[in-house]
């Protein structure tokens, strides 16, 4: 069950070897959350993810795996998540996301529907799935990583930019579906963040660490908050980011 | 069972929206002052009608469940039964997660006055109490009386004062229903010298999934012991229908009441020590907002029922036995931002401080100002605004004196200083294996949800409670982690014994059961891989 401060017992992450949901992970088996579900592409990396949470206190971690290239599939991997944690689950985390390979001349249509789809048409598909399923339990929270990338698209990746955009606005919605439910909606806005995402690209100002991210995102939960900027004050950059004429932002340095 | 004897169908008592309303005065928390949220569009896949968002009197964790209010004894029974029925055994059906949720679908709730979970139930059946309201003639001789569990002390007080009878036991509040002061075995300002609530009750009628069963302290060693695991036992034994209570008899409803104020906390505790026992009544209050000074100023009270004689012949003697009405201020909606603040809260416990005699002996002061100092605010709860408040109840020994500076220099330090603090010394425990006094002190701090510092704080307290042989008190609880639910309640496999003996599929549960792992210590099958062993890696 999850505590007065939101805290979670049982947490699932779709997305199970991300570095930002692992560092998230890590955080709450230190506090209280002993059950983990933990779901990705590659299972050899997630049962090295899963061993290090064990280590580290959770007595019971599972682990499924998924293609989000698939999201025909979404709602059975959502299920197959559920019974793995024991049927019901505090926290689920959805973490998949992939960037659009660097462009060399033109965009690749098929890479711009494959990013579309993991960044986008899986998320939301395995949302309603995990909304039900929460709705049903009578309590729970869903944390939604998504981008500052989607608040304002810019050019040099905005196939990406405009699929987080678009679970951004999915999670939102969601929030407003769900409300009195006893199921909240947290959706979370990183800027850059040092991870095997990025790495090999060049640092954006504010840059920030998976574990800045984490502790953003408990504390974001204790206060319940429906939006969660990393760092904060990215909130108030993004006001003026959102006002710069299209001239002036193409010309920002990407 | 049938739902053709006489009583209505189930399906008629499950509510509907309408008579939803009507039930909502008696269920306090947000559905009373619905959260903003709760009133937005819900999502049809999983919202039936007569689904509520429930929480403590803390207004944190909610969760979502069916609420039922029975009409008696016997549709209790009927819930109870169905609720203990194996789930949907249509074939294929098993493979929907929810199926393979822990057991524990059904609990009773009250008015809701415990401050964290333990009158809900995610996803599950919360019992309403409201109706078995039932209030039997008194005793004259022995001052027993029959109550359905729904009355609450308000009740049964402006029922018994009239005719010189008061409860043997109350709580700093007196919006609490006798099933949920059987179920937390509450404690009052008399506990030092006469014990928990249920050592003055006679009798209880539980409704449980095998049937209902009438059991008193005196009864068969069996008998006992469900009543004994019931005391304290959290709503899991069953649901209480009915108790039969000691009343106490006064002759007025005044208190006569000492007062003294101390500036620091160790001769506050001392004067405690050492002449506590001569006061039936005795509760001191701490300042923990203090910036300046040593640590506790306090304020002490002290007293008993005042006598006929007190009084004298005027009006006031004419009045005696009339119990002043609850004053009509009410917090109206749930603050928008936290107005308890600190500056709200240094302001108050100033005012109060200053207001306290130094040294008075022999007040007069009405029964309902000297118990309930808070009743009059109303829903004092809103104030703590949306993100809600927790208090944190311990006990320890004699000896874990250390422990109450320790919590409030503690949390003070942390940047979470309490908003308002209560200190009182314990007299020896009851038989209940869940039932919170133990001998010594009792500490109880509440806290606004938001310093950054105080989950850890509160994390760290609970392990030298722990150590020191302590408990927190689970009626208060909203955060205690599993892990010391053992070192705390060393005795809590007796509950589980006792449920098990009545309700073999542990259909009772509720959120706090769940989240402090009650329902599985030591349950069989603990060891299986668990349902998602064989998926892993599917
Ligand atoms: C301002 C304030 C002051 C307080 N002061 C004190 C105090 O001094 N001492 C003290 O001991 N407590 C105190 N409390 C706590 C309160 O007395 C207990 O939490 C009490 O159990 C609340 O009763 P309720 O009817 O509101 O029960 P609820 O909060 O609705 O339920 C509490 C528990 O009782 C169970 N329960 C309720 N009815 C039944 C039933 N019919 N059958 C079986 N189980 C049932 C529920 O399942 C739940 O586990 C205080 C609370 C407040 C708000
Ligand atoms: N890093 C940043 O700067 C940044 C900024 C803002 C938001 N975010 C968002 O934060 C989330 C986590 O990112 P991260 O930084 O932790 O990067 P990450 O470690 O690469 O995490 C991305 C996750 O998505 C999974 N994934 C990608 N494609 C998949 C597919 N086809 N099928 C199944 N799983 C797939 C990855 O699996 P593998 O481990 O197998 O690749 C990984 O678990 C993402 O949604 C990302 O968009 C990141």
């Amino acid at each position: 069950m999850l505590d007065a401060f939101g805290h979670p017992q049982s947490a699932l992450v779709l997305g199970g070897t991300s570095d930002i949901a692992t560092a998230l992970l890590g955080a709450l088996v230190a506090d209280r959350c002993r059950t983990v579900v933990l779901a990705g592409r590659d299972d050899g990396r997630l049962r090295a993810a899963a061993a290090r949470l064990a280590d580290a206190g959770a007595t019971s971690v599972e682990t499924v795996t998924f293609d989000a290239t698939r999201p025909e599939d979404a709602d059975r991997v959502v299920a197959r998540c559920l019974a793995a944690a024991g049927g019901q689950v505090d926290l689920a985390v959805m973490a998949v996301g992939r960037l659009d390979q660097p462009r060399r001349d033109g965009l690749d249509p098929a890479d711009v529907a494959a990013v579309a789809t993991v960044n986008f048409a899986w998320p939301a598909a395995a949302l309603a799935s995990l909304a039900g399923h929460l709705c049903e339990q009578g309590q729970g929270r869903i944390v939604v990583l998504s981008s500052v990338a989607g608040v304002r698209v810019r050019p040099a990746n905005f196939p990406y930019g405009a699929a987080k955009r678009g679970i951004d606005a999915f999670a939102l919605a969601l929030a407003d579906e769900v409300a009195g439910s006893g199921v909240s909606v947290h959706v979370v806005r990183p800027g850059f963040v040092h991870s095997k995402m990025t790495a090999g690209r060049r640092a954006a100002p504010f840059a920030v660490t998976p574990a800045e991210v984490a502790e953003a995102v408990r504390r974001g939960i204790e206060r319940d908050e429906r939006i969660i900027w990393v760092p904060g004050f990215l909130r108030w950059v993004f006001v003026g980011m959102r006002l710069l004429p299209p001239a002036l932002w193409r010309r920002l340095p990407a | 069972m049938s739902s053709g004897e006489g009583g209505r169908p189930l399906a008629e008592i499950i509510e509907l929206p309408d008579a939803q309303a009507r039930s909502e005065a008696n269920l306090r928390g947000p559905a009373r002052v619905p959260r903003p949220t709760a009133r937005r569009r819900r999502p049809t896949a999983c919202q039936p009608a007569s689904t509520r968002v429930l929480s403590g009197w803390g207004r944190t964790a909610p969760s979502v469940a069916t609420v039922v209010r029975p009409a008696d004894g016997r549709q209790v029974l009927e819930l109870l039964a169905r609720a203990s029925e194996p789930s949907d055994g249509t074939p294929g059906s098993g493979s929907h997660p929810s199926q393979l949720a822990p057991a524990g679908r059904i609990i009773a709730r009250g008015l809701g006055r415990s401050y964290g979970d333990a009158a809900q139930r995610a996803g599950g059946l919360v019992v309403d109490t409201s109706a078995l309201d039932s209030l039997g003639p008194i005793d004259p001789d022995r001052g027993l009386v029959e109550v359905g569990s729904g009355v609450g002390l308000d009740a049964l007080i402006r029922h018994a004062l009239p005719k010189g009878w008061f409860v043997p036991v109350t709580p700093g509040t007196r919006h609490v229903t006798v099933g949920g002061a059987v179920a937390a075995d509450v404690h009052g300002k008399n506990h030092h010298l006469e014990g928990s609530f249920c050592s003055h009750v006679a009798e209880i009628a539980l409704a449980t999934p095998t049937g209902m069963h009438v059991v008193g302290p005196d009864g068969a060693p069996e008998e006992a012991a469900l009543f004994w695991a019931t005391a304290g036992g959290m709503g899991l034994t069953g649901v209480v229908v009915s108790a039969t209570v000691r009343l106490v008899p006064v002759e007025t409803s005044w208190m006569l009441v000492d007062t003294e104020r101390f500036d620091d906390l160790d001769t506050l505790m001392a004067t405690m020590e050492a002449s506590d026992d001569r006061y039936r009544y005795s509760v001191a209050w701490v300042d923990c907002s203090a910036r300046r000074g040593p640590l506790g100023r306090s304020v002490l009270t002290r007293g008993d029922h005042a006598p006929r004689a007190a009084l004298g012949t005027g009006r006031r003697g004419r009045r005696a036995v009339a119990l002043a009405s609850p004053s009509g201020l009410r917090v109206p909606l749930p603050a928008p931002s936290r107005l308890v603040n600190s500056h709200i809260v240094r302001a108050f416990n100033e005012a109060w401080f200053r207001r306290a005699p130094r040294h008075q002996t022999a007040a007069l002061q009405p029964l309902d100002a000297f118990f309930y100092p808070l009743d009059g605010l109303g829903d004092w709860n809103l104030l703590y605004g949306r993100a809600g408040f927790v208090q944190y109840q311990f006990a320890v020994g004699p000896d874990g004196g250390e422990l109450v500076r320790r919590a409030i220099q503690s949390t003070t330090e942390a940047g979470a200083p309490s908003s308002l603090a209560v200190l009182k010394r314990f007299g020896p425990s009851d038989p209940g294996p869940l039932s919170f006094p133990i001998a010594g002190w009792t500490l109880a701090l509440d806290f606004p949800v938001g310093p950054p510092g105080l989950p850890g704080v509160l994390d760290r307290l609970d392990e030298m409670v722990a150590e020191a042989g302590g408990r927190v008190y689970l009626a208060k609880d909203a955060r205690l982690r599993p892990e010391l639910l053992g070192a705390m309640y060393p005795r809590a496999a007796e509950l589980l014994a006792a449920r098990l003996s009545v309700d073999p599929t542990l259909s009772l549960g509720s959120d706090l059961s769940r989240r402090l792992g009650l329902d599985d210590l030591g349950r069989p099958g603990d060891d299986d891989p668990g349902p998602g062993g064989g998926l892993a890696g599917a």
